[in-house]
């Protein structure tokens, strides 16, 4: 019984930690982003998926240079990703439905206005900067890998091959080159030699859109990637063909990555404030329980003891009773048969 | 330790000694590939499949099967089930190790193991669940350690320490409870964050609910499948109050495990329901899910019950052998089998056999690290200076288990 009360209490103890989750998230508010913060919009109906992004990526970020060069097209016959020596890739996506010949995205990380990444850090190494990119810190990450667990858009890598020093790579929007002066525009935006790509004010980017959708009818859809995808990211994609058939996802919502986790987090006080109290409680009660038991069996000690002692006197007098009056009995018998015996005595006599 | 040059005595070369022996040797031939050619010398991980079967065994698992010291400490000194009493030294014990070697398997898997006290002393995240997680096992770590060392200081005859940690039982508990309460529901927390990536049937606002309750029934049903394994291998060590006792843990553990299971099978029902993913149930996830749920949880909360209806130890003990089977089956699922369900079959993560061997390494570091404290020091029996109880008639004298701490200077001898 009072096993369950104790489940019954941590069920309701844990299902109103579960709960709390809405009546917190109602209370958050949306971050809409850095104001003024930067991003690039990629438009895949003008990539042609020759590379170049690639190339100047790895030349201003100093990548090792790739096993096979960035003219060499071969290598769009498969999907890739992004690994810890390419910020940055291409892939080419054919027979989509609708679409006259195949077509390209460039993927890297798309800088989220509230990044999964940097939500999910245990050492605060991300930070999303006013300008927009989002940025790492090799002095304090530990190497957990959280981040890339928890980024939507598998995008941060891992030196894997590195026993003592290992880093996490990813794109960094050419922050720290452009804001030392070294680059005007990110290495990849300044390569492509068809204007895919756009730097520019995020809000301007969005504008920019509209009015290719505008001027264009009919050659993109009506939807800028990244402007609400898990929150909105700074780098956004305007395609003519379904996302999703770019191998993005489309499924993602625009619950910004730390509303998926705050509220388990905020009921965090609440177990450590409650628990203690509760628990003590219960102690409490189970030793009051143990002490009032404890006397109940003290009490019933005590009378049994009087009630045995009752009866050994009730039996022993009952017993001296029964001595008595067989002692009684026993003298009767003895003067019964003297008397008898006299009486014969005499009858024979008198023969 | 002898059991590292199997070789040096014919005496010792026992399969026991001879299997362990191996593991080190693999041990220590893996840990040095580790720290010379990284993570890619030894693991099949990568950037689509950042954890492996370090975080899904070692870590998930293994906090999660050291559940027992929190549920039995709670049980016994808490909701005041005194005759859960001698149950309670080995579950916090295998809980101190269970915890220690989760601990020291992190420092294979993450990139810079000396920065692992980062978050805490250095630089905290504190929106992170990971953060939470790190914060709480490290604090549990030392509170089970302060909570073991009675056992410790009763071996070495500091009674006066010994005694100050004693009357801090109740408080430590609680403090374990609040932790254990948070780090095993965040264990499930950390993977709010990833629901493009988790499978929905797996996924859900419930999951740290979830991973909370489940983590009682595995607490449960590892003191009752320890014990079972620890009468077998060390039956000698164990008094008459642990032996008069055990039926009694095992017959109250199996009627809180039935009832926990059975509120947890409710649960993930409900799970299922809010988010109307019924229609899930019919896929190949949906079976496997089935699995899971009906053979592991449904049916060990079964076994349990009718364990307590017919007083059926036996029963007891396949019952939790399920259980824990299911608890690992789930923690896998989480965090393996369906996390990134959604990449086709070549990217999907499957461990490495040097992976799995230092799994294995480290379970038999706790296997031996468990087997010499508890011949030492007083786990299964009470110290007889120290006794709560009142010694059953005519035990006072009997037995080798009271005098069995003085006999230290024992060739430390693993294998027989
Ligand atoms: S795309 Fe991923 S790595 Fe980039 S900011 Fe967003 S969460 Fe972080
Ligand atoms: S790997 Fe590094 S950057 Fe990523 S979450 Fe862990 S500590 Fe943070
Ligand atoms: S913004 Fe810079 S780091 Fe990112 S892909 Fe372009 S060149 Fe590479």
């Amino acid at each position: 019984m009072l096993r369950r009360t104790f489940l019954g209490l941590l069920g309701a103890a844990g299902l109103g930690a579960a709960l709390g989750k809405p009546a917190h998230a109602a209370g958050a508010q949306h971050f809409q982003g850095y104001p003024g913060s930067f991003g690039v919009l990629f438009d895949s109906t003008r990539c042609i998926g020759c590379r170049s992004c690639e190339a100047g990526c790895n030349k201003v970020n100093e990548l090792p240079p790739p096993p096979e060069p960035f003219d060499d097209l071969s290598v769009l016959n498969t999907k890739r990703r992004t690994h810890a020596w390419t910020y940055t890739v291409v892939n080419r996506y054919d027979n989509i439905p609708g679409a006259a010949g195949p077509v390209y995205k460039k993927w890297q990380c798309n800088h989220c206005l509230e990044p999964a990444c940097a939500s999910s850090c245990f050492v605060r190494a991300f930070t999303k900067t006013p300008q927009g990119a989002v940025t790492w810190d090799g002095t304090v990450c530990v190497g957990c890998r959280y981040c890339m667990i928890a980024c939507p858009f598998e995008i941060p890598t891992f030196e894997y091959s590195e026993p003592l020093t290992p880093r996490i790579m990813k794109c960094t929007l050419c922050y720290p080159q452009i804001t030392s002066g070294k680059l005007k525009v990110p290495g990849c935006v300044g390569a492509c030699p068809v204007e895919a790509l756009v730097y520019g004010k995020r809000s301007d980017l969005i504008k920019i859109a509209r009015e290719r959708f505008h001027t264009f009818p009919g050659r993109y859809l009506n939807q800028i990637y990244g402007e609400h995808e898990m929150g909105g990211t700074n780098w956004l994609y305007i395609s003519g063909v379904p996302f999703s058939a770019l191998g993005m996802r489309e499924d993602l919502g625009v619950t910004p990555a730390p509303e998926l986790t705050s509220g388990a987090l905020a009921t965090v006080p609440i177990v450590a404030a409650a628990w203690p109290v509760l628990l003590t409680g219960i102690y409490a009660i189970n030793k009051r329980k143990d002490k009032i038991a404890r006397q109940e069996e003290a009490q019933a000690v005590a009378r049994a003891v009087a009630q045995a002692q009752a009866e050994a006197g009730a039996k022993l007098k009952k017993a001296m009773t029964k001595a008595e009056a067989e002692q009684k009995a026993a003298i009767e018998r003895e003067v019964k048969r003297a008397l008898e015996e006299a009486v014969k005595g005499q009858s024979q006599e008198g023969e | 330790m002898n059991t590292q040059n199997p070789a040096a005595k014919n005496s010792l070369l026992t399969p026991f000694n001879v299997t362990v022996g191996i593991i080190f040797l693999l041990g220590a031939l893996i840990t040095f590939l580790r720290f010379t050619k990284g993570l890619a010398g030894v693991t099949n991980l990568s950037d689509n499949n950042p954890w492996g079967v370090w975080i899904s065994f070692d870590l998930m698992c293994g906090v999660a099967l050291a559940a027992g010291g929190y549920t039995t400490s709670a049980a016994c000194y808490v909701f005041g089930l005194k005759r859960y009493h001698s149950a309670v030294r080995p579950a916090i014990l295998t809980a101190f190790l269970g915890y220690a070697l989760v601990v020291f398997a992190l420092h294979y898997d993450v990139g810079r193991p000396w920065r692992l006290p980062y978050p805490i002393f250095v630089q905290s995240g504190t929106t992170s669940v990971l953060f939470e997680v790190g914060l709480c096992v490290f604090l549990y770590l030392i509170t089970l350690f302060v909570e073991w060392t009675p056992a410790a200081l009763e071996w070495l005859g500091f009674r006066k320490y010994r005694n100050i940690i004693v009357k801090g039982t109740l408080a430590l508990t609680i403090f374990g409870v609040v932790l254990s309460t948070m780090h095993q529901s965040s264990l499930g927390a950390l993977y709010l964050i990833a629901p493009s990536k988790l499978h929905p049937l797996w996924y859900s606002s419930y999951i740290p609910l979830f991973f909370f309750i489940s983590s009682i029934a595995a607490g449960l049903s590892m003191v009752i499948f320890e014990g079972t394994l620890s009468h077998h291998f060390l039956h000698h060590k164990m008094d008459r109050t642990y032996q008069s006792e055990h039926n009694e843990v095992v017959l109250g553990f199996s009627k809180g495990a039935a009832m926990v299971l059975a509120c947890y099978f409710l649960l993930k029902l409900v799970g299922v329901a809010l988010d109307n993913k019924w229609h899930y149930l019919l896929t190949g996830y949906g079976a496997w899910f089935l699995v899971e749920l009906l053979g592991f949880v449904a049916l060990p909360c079964f076994l349990y019950a009718i364990t307590v209806r017919e007083k059926n130890l036996k029963l007891a003990k396949y019952a939790s052998i399920l259980t824990v089977l299911g608890i690992v089956l789930n923690r896998f699922n989480v965090s393996w089998f369906a996390f990134n369900w959604q990449l086709p079959a070549a990217d999907r993560y499957f461990p490495s056999w040097m992976e799995i061997a230092i799994s294995i390494y480290i379970v038999t570091i706790g296997v031996l690290f468990f087997r010499f404290i508890s011949t030492k020091m007083p786990i299964f029996y009470e110290h007889p200076e120290y006794r709560e109880h009142a010694p059953h008639e005519g035990e006072e004298e009997e037995g080798p288990e009271f005098t069995e701490h003085k006999l230290h200077k024992h060739p430390q001898t693993f294998g027989h």
